[in-house]
């Protein structure tokens, strides 16, 4: 299961849908919205989305991580929009017999979802601004 | 001929050019190349950018991919998701 959504990311809907009776380990990964970038206060996030090209990037990552662990069930939910503090961003969910797989591949979509896929987050501080990673 | 096509712009490419979209004038057969050298012409601040990249009909493009005006053409400034 791949989506983008601009409501909040329902933690107990995304597990049970992990859930199967082959599935000895499920990993899941949250990404949180942190108060602070090297130590600047950062009073929200906001999250923007070219979002036929996020859905089909992030099901691309999903479609390579199947082929090298035996995924049972997969669930990625990306949020957009703006997010406060303590909100979460992102959800990973891998199901897998064993958990070596289930930690590996959950670590590869996280890594990969940041690296490829069209979304963006501007880190708005107490007196500015900053789109990250735009800059050198 | 030269030819419009429109650019869909994203994150800091949009508040740099105040638009979510912009018209770029082009000669047939252009490539992606082309259309990266006109938008950096059009808009000198693009060249802050880390990096600029170009989806064509939501798939990454090749610099020497050929666009077509029926494309849907957008600007990729460096991701930041998760």
């Amino acid at each position: 299961m791949v989506t983008l959504i601009a409501e909040p990311i329902d933690v107990t809907s995304a597990l049970n849908y992990l859930q199967s009776e082959q599935a000895g380990a499920i990993d899941l990964f949250l990404g949180v919205v942190r108060d602070n970038t090297q130590e600047r206060p950062v009073d929200r996030l906001e999250y923007e989305a070219y979002d036929r090209m996020a859905v089909s990037e992030m099901q691309k990552i999903a479609d390579q991580a199947r082929q090298q662990w035996p995924i049972l069930r997969y669930a990625i939910i990306h949020r957009k929009g703006t997010l406060q503090i303590g909100e979460m961003a992102v959800l990973i969910g891998v199901a897998t017999a064993h958990r070596a797989d289930a930690f590996d591949a959950c670590r590869y979509i996280i890594d990969t979802i940041k690296k490829t896929v069209p979304i963006w987050k501007k880190e708005v501080f107490t007196n500015g601004e900053e789109w990250v990673n735009a800059h050198p | 001929m030269d030819s419009s096509i429109s650019v869909l712009l994203f994150g800091i490419t949009r508040d740099l050019t105040g638009q979510s979209a912009v018209s770029v004038s082009l000669h047939k057969n252009a490539s992606v190349a082309d259309l990266l050298a006109q938008l950096h012409q059009q808009f000198p601040a693009l060249m802050n950018i880390r990096s600029l990249l170009i989806a064509v009909n939501g798939e990454y493009a090749e610099t020497n991919q050929v666009l077509s005006p029926t494309d849907e053409i957008a600007l990729i400034p460096p991701v930041s998701g998760g």
